[in-house]
């Protein structure tokens, strides 16, 4: 039910992002639900709008964190 | 260029897979927890991560995809409307396979008003489909096609229902006037509850993630006060989910109950704000049917009244509905962890994605489906 | 060429119809793009120089639709889809014939694109067409344009190139990366809004199919629709074998995955036009990888799997996270899905 892809924007105007999901793939995303985006900043979209910023340090935080729970 | 946002971390994942053996070993008894999400569903077998639980823990699906728990009723009325003249239907793909009480999306676009492939299509015999990514590009065919109705089939769960919203507020503005939803949307932790309320042997809930990411922490919280069942909300790469698996385990070990977040990522205690306000304009709570629970109160969203304009079962005249249950499925029991798919009789059998009777065979998020394919 | 009557912009019920309008296509038209000794004799039949050795022979529909996606059209599928059948039994392609069915009402605009096309890939390829048809359909009756193709080629003496040769311990190798032509092709056929430069990988693939079969190559399948996940599952049931794949080393470009991600597609299920897999002994697989490297559209070839038993048919994945998971034959339309 909830299938959300990360993205980069790359442009950004009004509420329409133009954001580029890997290896020069881009789409628009609309940005109603994200006031605060700019370009440079990791979205998750869903259904062509944004649904969330992504941080990319904190992807790396999480799997740190789990190395140290489980081992490594 | 997006970076692979968690790349997979095959020896982390083994370990986590370990652990969850070890406490499964400390609980000593068979373990039931339930995928809500049926993206879950999927990401669980398209990663084979199966294969890499121990015997006496089992997954189930639950009541997370949007086709499989529509009632039949709100199939046969998107598949009258895609037979009325001059009428276009957009949808997520994800629709477009499943059967009615008569016919499907497929067979519709094949047969009345022919595929839009072969010549020009005639709007006045209807059947004309087209599968768009985001309600958004149904507004601008709406737009592009001033003397045609556009319907929009609005399936989906609290991640989506914020895009419906926003699309027709857009189309609002834009002065659109031929622009519809067919409103299906569902909400979640009703369900919930009504699983609980039935005969339900349900140790733990991997909560839906991206759902999660909208609606916040704070619906969940009935799962600790009134049925003390531990729940998780988990992201969906393989570390991810193994991690939400393990953390439940622990909770039931431990007698925790509290709603946990491990997808604090993307999930944020109090959802996204903004996205609900704009659902909140459009739409309000209603009571929904649902496949195998009923009807449960304030369940679905319905369009207030300033937006009647674009509710498209206001605004189109729909025939009686004869509708009847596919005859032998057991879709109902398996979306309500009752049953798994190879319980049923016609799995793999008279039931495959090819010819599917049911739609939890047929839509692409479907349990029987996922285990059909991926085993 | 005669003088006369200069070819219409459309194509009409006429021209299908054996007369002066049917003659005028062939002449203006097909004959620009398709134009070789045994075409130019204008028989009813096209005769063949004496062959020594086996005969491959093959043949193949094409309906694609849309008929022109980035990167090519349904003329170059139809050119290299039967090159790549012949190359794949370990055939040496030579000889195509071309029957098409034209919706009236196509632009002849269109045509000559589809012609050219064809007649790229045919140079490429080394093959000549020699024998052809041509029908007009009323509006309604064809989507703008069928085409079939039929191939004939020449097995070289001790090549023996089956499903059935597939044994425990063959090393899989997959030629390239995978995906491109369906992400293409679905791209044009629905308007989802996504913009990449990913082109259809359809290409003929005669000199690679030779360069791995003549380094030790035993079994051989192109990958059409269906995908990898297809060409598996048909070869482990032909030799009774279970296969097993490692999602790690299947080859998948960046933007394909990225496009796959967003429509909800698997790689593994996906057409591709200009892809093929190669089973080969374990002890030759060093070898015929190098071979295939050498060669153009092999470049990025590489061993993703092994076939681990024979006496049951299956298809498994050693996926990523380090699970495992049943491959099976996907069914109908690959739709693009968002839940």
């Amino acid at each position: 039910m909830c299938l959300a892809v990360p993205g980069l924007i790359v442009k950004i105007e009004g509420n329409r992002a133009e954001a580029d999901f890997g290896g020069g793939v881009l789409r628009t995303a609309l940005m109603d639900f994200m006031p605060g985006a700019k370009a440079g900043d990791y979205i998750l979209v869903h259904a062509g709008y944004a649904i969330q910023i992504l941080n990319p340090s904190d992807a790396k935080a999480l799997i740190t964190d789990l190395k140290e729970i489980y081992g490594s | 260029m997006a970076p692979d946002f968690l790349p997979s971390d095959t020896p982390l994942a083994a370990r986590i897979s370990k652990a969850i053996a070890d406490t499964m070993q400390k609980i000593g008894r068979p373990v039931t927890l339930m995928e809500v999400c049926g993206t879950h569903t999927m990401a669980i077998a398209k990663q084979g991560l199966r294969a890499m639980l121990p015997a006496k823990l089992r997954l189930v699906s639950g009541p997370g995809c949007p086709v499989c728990v529509s009632a039949q009723e709100d199939i046969d009325r998107a598949l009258a409307l895609a037979q009325e003249p001059g009428v276009i239907i957009t949808t997520f793909g994800d629709m477009l396979k499943v059967k009615g009480t008569e016919t499907s999306l497929e067979s519709i676009r094949e047969h009345v008003g022919r595929a839009p492939r072969l010549g020009s299509l005639d709007p006045r015999l209807g059947g004309d489909l087209r599968i768009v990514y985001s309600p958004a590009d149904a507004v601008e065919i709406a737009a592009a096609n001033p003397d045609r109705k556009i319907i929009f089939l609005g399936a989906g769960f609290e991640t989506t229902a914020p895009a419906i919203a926003a699309s027709v507020l857009d189309a609002q503005r834009r002065g659109l006037k031929n622009f519809y939803i067919l409103p299906m949307l569902k909400l979640v932790p009703p369900a919930l509850r009504a699983l609980l309320d039935t005969e339900n042997k349900i140790d733990g809930f991997l909560l839906p993630g991206h759902v999660s990411a909208i609606i916040g922490e704070a619906p969940y919280r009935l799962l600790e006060t009134d049925y003390k069942v531990p729940s998780v909300i988990a992201g969906f790469e393989a570390a991810e989910i193994l991690r939400a698996v393990h953390r439940l385990l622990e909770k039931i070990l431990s007698r925790d109950y509290k709603v946990e977040n491990a997808y604090s990522r993307v999930v944020h205690a109090d959802g996204n704000p903004a996205a609900n306000a704009i659902t909140a304009r459009v739409f309000e709570p209603a009571d929904a049917k649902w496949r195998a629970l009923g009807i449960l109160k304030n369940s679905g969203l319905a369009f207030r009244k300033e937006f009647q304009a674009f509710d498209a079962t206001a605004n189109f005249a729909l025939p009686n509905l004869n509708s009847r249950e596919p005859q032998g499925c057991i879709c109902g029991l398996v979306i309500t962890g009752r049953a798994q798919p190879s319980d049923c009789p016609l799995f793999g059998k008279t039931c495959t994605p090819a010819d599917a009777v049911g739609p939890c065979m047929v839509s692409s998020e479907g349990a029987c489906a996922a285990r059909y394919y991926y085993g | 060429m005669r003088p006369g009557i200069i070819m219409d912009e459309k194509i009409k019920m006429a021209h299908g119809g054996g007369a002066a309008a049917s003659r005028r296509l062939i002449e203006q038209v097909f004959l620009k793009y398709f134009d070789n000794k045994i075409l130019r004799g204008m028989d009813d039949s096209a005769e063949l120089p004496p062959c020594k050795g086996r005969l491959a022979f093959t043949t193949d529909s094409y309906v694609a639709s849309p008929v022109e996606f980035p990167g090519g059209n349904i003329g170059k599928l139809a050119v290299c889809g039967t090159v790549n059948d012949l190359s794949v039994k370990g055939a040496n392609p030579k000889w195509l014939s071309a029957a098409f069915i034209l919706e009236e009402g196509l632009e002849t605009a269109l045509l000559e694109r589809i012609l050219a096309a064809m007649r790229d890939a045919a140079n490429e390829a080394g093959v000549l067409i020699v024998t052809g048809d041509t029908k007009v359909v009323e509006r309604g009756k064809a989507d703008k344009i069928f085409i079939t193709t039929a191939g004939v080629g020449e097995i070289p003496e001790g090549i023996n190139i089956s499903a059935a040769n597939a044994k425990p311990g063959d090393a899989i190798i997959i030629s390239g990366p995978l995906g491109a032509h369906g992400v293409a092709l679905m791209n044009a056929r629905h308007n989802l809004g996504i913009k990449s430069d990913i082109k259809t990988d359809s290409a003929p693939l005669n000199k690679l199919a030779a360069a791995a079969a003549q380094n030790g190559a035993t079994v051989m399948r192109d990958i059409t629709r269906g995908g990898l996940c297809a060409a598996l599952n048909e070869i482990a049931d032909a030799a009774n074998v279970a296969i097993e794949l490692d999602e790690t080393l299947v080859p998948v470009e960046a933007d394909v995955a990225a496009a796959c991600a967003l429509l909800g597609l698997d790689p593994l299920d996906i057409a591709n036009e200009g892809r093929l897999i190669a089973f080969v002994p374990q002890q030759k697989s060093a070898q015929t990888l190098a071979a295939m490297r050498a060669v153009r559209y092999g470049e990025k070839a590489v061993i993703a799997g092994t076939v681990v038993s024979s006496g049951k048919a299956v298809v498994e994945l050693k996926t990523k996270a380090g699970g495992r998971r049943i491959l099976r034959l996907p069914e109908g339309e690959q739709l693009p899905r968002i839940c």
